[in-house]
Order: structure tokens, then C-alpha cells, then sequence
């Protein structure tokens, strides 16, 4: 949480001085609930985040250097500069790369759930993340009813940040909540605050344990705030101060925090500790990636296809 | 000889799944009513009851059910997705031409799916059960789209559009299914990709795919009558599109005439001209033409239908304008 936190601020600051190219999209006050997935999904499981979840990335096993250089542009990160920013995965251990499309990763979960399903692979599960704005797509429609028609062991969690960009929920949705989707599909339903992450951790843990034990698909729907704009490009002005002082407004990195002392899990110093160490690696991490290579337009495979005969590209080559 | 044919283009369909399903587990077919039913048009007959579990209903959820496709292909299967028709495969359209198509560009891992597109006109079907959409997919980078325009082919390139590592649609032509037969089904094929002289001649090349093929040789038929030979090139992949092939041909013959059943504005036929047009012009003795839909939507009547699409007559006049310039 932290260090998604500190990797966020990175990116922020990276992207005013101008070093990254496009968007730059934070996971500012969904830490809680993204690490929760993350951190209660196992290798095996099939993890579809989305792009406030740089915190549930780096808890399913995304390295900080896989990360920066997608986000800087690398050539030598899994995406090979081809695709940056959110955009990132490793389908082949289970993390998908997002396509900007909301809702469109759902049924590609369902899909590997499927190929499990074949390959006789037995207690996987498949989570993924969508917001308040996408829950109003039909491709989460048609997922959500799909995972139900073949009872998949999928969670889907929802995190209603308040905004969908811009657009507050009262023109998003019309029902009383977001939660009452579920029974519409048939499938399981958990409320939570998703800026506390004690809860989050237990439901949605509760959620994957469920799935994984063959329940069938898992709604978990968490109120929180976005503690920042849609992208760095926003200033997030048409967020209300009434909603900020709400107890969705809270930042859950600072409850989490004020819980540990309050328990007295950690000392002050052991959060600075923490902090100043989690930094420090990013600090690194940051500096290894600016000495990476830029892509070469030349040396570039411009080959669309695996099947590299059936390309038409090819035969430009050059041209 | 045509007793012995008894083998349509549709069954050519049923037998090439019912081979990729038995020769590999990684297979399965999923679509609407593609089960216990057997598919719209039967092109699953009896699979769900010889490969249990492997020939599934899906709900009607195109988009759900090409996501579903990708999904499972980068777990390692190879799923057949049935479209009812190639008309609601718009349904599905992100699936197909940003998740798919852009997979293995953007993550080196591949995706291979196919989709097959019921398409084409038949009388009666309207405008939303005999649209052709190859022009749009072979738009998109990352694609395969074949067109077969014979029994042999719609076997040996649907096993090989599943075999392949990369997002084929397969656009099975419903005027086909119950009218072209043959006696036994192929054991080897020409590759996928490479175009076919369907009929040789010296005077005009008619480039065509699908069941424009037909409607080509049929006015070839007529004009060798008249002692005028038309070559006629079965395009059968139009991405890729064997370009070698087209301008060999027109090589021979000095005129290019290029039939399309889709809508006219861009598509394979403007594509066809544009290549042969840009890199070569020197082999024209005349302007390149080309003959497709009208635009405006598929019309339901059968007289309004007729009019519509290109047929043996509005080939044949084309080709005679075209003979004369």
C-alpha cells in the first residue's frame, strides 16, 4: 500500500517534469482494496487489473522495475514500449493487460477460468477491478452474466469511487446501490469501506476463499473516494468539499496507518522506517529505468501477427 | 458425376470441426445454440453430443463471448466461436479488433481464435442477416480473414485458421452452405494466403472472393461462348491479400475487373484496385473497375435483393464495358 503510494507520487512527479509520455493514472485512496485482491489471489489465479491498481499489481507480484518501465516507456519492459502507462501485464503468469475499454477484461478472465476449467486446474480463481462508471457498460453486463451462466469462480471487485471521471454516481446509476446488480446475476454480493483496509482485506479475502471453494462468482462493491484527478492532466475541481469530508473521503493509507499505531503494531519510526525504505527502491528503481535504451523505430518488428508469413506488413518492410 | 456430389460446403464446415475436435483437446466451439441443437445451421450438428462439454451454448453476449475466447486461447485452448450471423459479430467488434487483434502485438503472446462469420446474402434475409464484414476486420492489423469460396476450402481452412497462432475470421458464405457440393472432401490444400486462378484466360482478370467466385465463372461460362477468355482469381484469404497472385494475372490478360458483395466505399475491392493501380499501372491496357453492393443498407425484398448485390448479369455488363474500353 505504501509503496504503490510512494510509486504513485513517483509517476506523478515524473510526469510533471515531462518524462512520461501519456497519461499518468493513479490509484490514490483505492490502496486499501487494490492490495486486498492482490495480496489474497495466489500464483495460479488469474489477476484482470485496472488502472488504480498499481497496489494490487505489486501485491500479486508485478516488480517496481516491471512497472516503471512500462510507465516510462522502456523497451525492456513486458510491454516493450509497444503499450505504456496501465497497460501493462504478464498474461502468461496470469496478469492481464488491460485494454482501455471498461469492462472488456472480465470476459477474458472468464475465458482463462474456462481454459482451466479444460485443463482440469483445479481451485484457481480469477479476480479483477472495475469502477462505478464501467459497471454502466454491457460488456460488464454480458461478463457478469456469463461468469453466473457457468459458475465461475470469479470476483469481481467494484470500486465506487464517487466519479467516473467527472460524472458524479447519480448519472451513472439509478438503483439504490451498486451492490443490488448482484442478485441480478445470481451471484454473491459483499458491501464494504473501501477505505478501511482491515475490512477489505477480510471481505474480499472472504470473497476469493468462497469462489476458490466453488461458490460461484463474488461481487465485492467498496465506497471510497478518488483522492485525485481521472488522470494527472485533472484537477478533479467538480469533486464536493461535503463528499471529501465524508467517510468515504477518508484516505486509507492514513487509516491504515493510524490503525498500526493505535495498536501498536508500528511505531512512528518504524512508518518513517518504512517509508523512507520504500523510497529509497523506488528512487533505485527509477534511476535504473532512465539508463534503459529508448526503442529503435528502425530495429522494430512492425509484425502484427505470430504467424509472421501471413503478415502483410512484411513485404513494406523498408519501403 | 453429380450423384457422387454430396458433400456441401456446409457439411465441409460440420466435418473440419468435427476434425479440429477430435484431433485436438485444446479445441472447443462455443455460441448460441451451437449445443444439443446443433447450431442455426446445423454447422455443429451432433458435435456436443460426440465431444461432451466441449460444444457449448453460450448466452447472447457477443462481446462476452469473444472476451471469453480470448481468454481461454491465452490459457492455451483454441475456441471456435460461432456468430449466428456475421451481422452480430458487430456486437462483439472490441473484442475481436482491440483485445484480440492487438494481443500479440502489444504482449508477445498469442491469441488464437477463430470466429466464424455466417455471411452473405441470401433472399429474404434483410438488412441484418446478410451483411459481408470482411472490409472491416482486414481493416484492423492483427487479423486474419478468409473467405473460402469452395468446399475444399471452407474444410482445409477452417482446420487451418484454428491451427494458426493468430485471430482468424472465417467468413462462411450462407448462399454456399446448401448450394456448392462436392464429392469428397480434400486431403491436402493449397496454404492459407495464397490465391487462386479458379479459371485461366488471356482477354480480363476478374478478381473476386466468396460467392462472388461463382457468379464470375458463370459470366467466364458465358463470354467463353463468344470466344473471349476471362481469368478468374479466387482471392480465398483477403488479409492477407496475395497481391503476387492478382498482378501476375493481370499481367496476362491487361484488365482488372474486381467483384465485392460488401458495401462499396473502401473495402477489398478498392484495395485490390489501389495495389494493382499504384504498383502496376504499366500492365493496364484499360482503368481498372470494380463492382460491389449498392449503399444503402441489404434490402429484404427478392427483386429489390437481386438489384442490390452483383450477380452473373452485372458482372458480365461490367466486364463487357470494360472488354471494350
Amino acid at each position: 500500500m505504501l509503496l504503490a503510494r510512494l510509486l504513485d507520487d513517483k509517476f506523478a512527479s515524473l510526469s510533471r517534469m515531462g518524462k512520461i509520455h501519456g497519461g499518468v493514472f493513479l490509484g490514490r485512496g483505492q490502496e486499501a482494496l487494490s492490495v486486498a485482491l492482490g495480496l489474497r489471489l495466489q500464483p495460479g489465479d488469474v489477476y484482470a487489473p485496472l488502472i488504480r491498481d498499481t497496489a494490487g499489481r505489486l501485491a500479486f507480484g508485478e516488480t517496481l522495475l516491471e512497472a516503471t518501465r512500462t510507465i516510462l516507456g522502456s523497451p525492456l519492459g513486458p510491454m516493450r514500449a509497444r503499450d505504456g502507462n496501465v497497460h501493462r501485464g504478464r498474461p502468461k503468469d496470469g496478469m492481464l493487460a488491460m485494454i482501455s475499454h471498461l469492462g472488456a477484461m472480465i470476459s477474458v478472465v472468464n475465458g482463462m477460468l474456462m481454459a482451466h476449467r479444460f485443463k482440469n486446474i483445479k481451485d484457481t480463481v480469477g479476480g479483477t477491478c472495475i469502477g462505478d462508471g464501467a459497471t454502466s457498460t454491457g460488456a460488464v453486463h454480458e461478463a457478469l452474466n456469463q461468469a453466473s451462466v457457468e459458475r465461475l469462480p470469479l470476483v469481481i471487485v467494484v470500486a465506487n469511487n464517487q466519479y467516473a471521471y467527472s460524472t458524479p454516481t447519480d448519472r451513472q446509476f439509478a438503483c439504490e446501490s451498486l451492490l443490488d446488480r448482484a442478485a441480478g446475476y445470481g451471484i454473491k454480493g459483499h458491501s464494504i469501506d473501501g477505505t478501511d483496509l482491515n475490512t477489505c482485506l477480510e471481505v474480499v479475502g472472504n470473497a476469493v476463499d468462497q469462489a476458490r471453494q466453488g461458490a460461484g462468482p463474488q461481487m465485492v462493491v467498496a465506497s471510497l473516494l478518488r483522492l485525485c484527478g481521472h488522470g494527472e492532466h485533472d484537477d478533479a475541481s467538480y469533486i464536493s468539499s461535503a463528499i471529501k469530508a465524508s467517510p468515504c473521503g477518508r484516505d486509507c493509507l492514513q487509516v491504515a496507518e493510524a490503525h498500526l499505531l493505535q495498536e501498536e503494531w508500528a511505531s512512528p519510526t518504524d512508518l518513517r522506517a518504512w517509508r523512507q525504505e520504500a523510497s529509497r527502491r523506488i528512487e533505485e528503481t527509477v534511476a535504473t529505468v532512465q539508463r534503459d535504451p529508448a526503442p529503435d523505430a528502425y530495429k522494430e518488428d512492425w509484425c502484427a501477427l505470430a504467424s509472421r508469413h501471413l503478415s502483410e506488413g512484411q513485404s513494406e518492410k523498408g519501403a | 458425376m453429380k450423384t457422387s456430389n454430396t458433400i456441401t460446403y456446409l457439411d465441409a464446415i460440420r466435418e473440419a470441426q468435427d476434425r479440429a475436435l477430435a484431433d485436438d483437446p485444446r479445441v472447443f466451439i462455443y455460441g448460441q445454440d451451437v449445443g444439443a441443437f446443433g447450431g442455426a445451421f446445423k454447422a455443429t450438428k451432433n458435435l456436443a453430443q460426440k465431444y461432451p462439454g466441449r460444444v457449448i451454448d453460450s448466452p447472447i453476449s457477443e462481446d462476452a463471448m469473444v472476451g471469453m475466447a480470448v481468454g481461454a486461447a491465452i490459457g492455451g485452448m483454441r475456441p471456435i466461436i460461432e456468430m449466428q450471423f456475421a451481422d452480430f459479430s458487430t456486437v462483439g467488434l472490441n473484442q475481436i479488433v482491440n483485445q484480440a487483434a492487438t494481443h500479440f502485438w502489444r504482449t508477445n503472446v498469442p491469441c488464437p481464435i477463430t470466429v466464424r462469420l455466417p455471411c452473405g446474402g441470401t433472399s429474404g434475409s434483410g438488412p441484418f442477416h446478410s451483411q459481408t464484414m470482411e472490409a472491416i476486420y482486414a481493416h484492423y492489423p492483427g487479423l486474419v480473414v478468409v473467405t473460402p469460396a469452395t468446399v475444399e476450402d471452407a474444410y482445409s481452412m477452417l482446420l487451418e485458421a484454428v491451427a494458426i497462432d493468430d485471430p482468424v475470421l472465417f467468413c462462411e458464405h450462407k448462399y454456399l452452405y446448401y448450394h456448392l457440393k462436392a464429392d469428397k472432401l480434400p486431403t491436402e490444400a493449397m496454404p492459407l494466403g495464397k490465391a487462386r486462378i479458379a479459371r485461366p484466360g488471356r482477354d480480363m482478370t476478374i478478381v473476386a472472393y466468396s460467392a462472388m467466385v461463382h457468379e464470375a465463372l458463370a459470366v467466364a461460362d458465358e463470354l467463353a461462348s463468344e470466344g473471349t477468355e476471362i481469368e478468374v482469381v479466387d482471392l480465398r484469404s483477403v488479409k492477407p491479400l496475395d497481391t503476387d497472385t492478382v498482378m501476375a494475372s493481370v499481367a496476362r490478360t491487361g484488365r482488372l475487373l474486381c467483384v465485392g458483395e460488401s458495401f462499396p466505399w473502401g473495402g477489398v475491392t478498392a484495395e485490390v484496385i489501389a495495389r494493382v493501380a499504384s504498383e502496376g499501372f504499366g500492365l493496364l491496357d484499360a482503368p481498372p473497375q470494380r463492382l460491389n453492393a449498392k449503399d444503402t443498407p441489404v434490402p429484404y425484398h427478392p427483386d429489390l435483393w437481386k438489384a442490390h448485390r452483383p450477380t452473373s448479369q452485372s458482372i458480365e455488363a461490367a466486364a463487357r464495358r470494360l472488354l471494350r474500353s
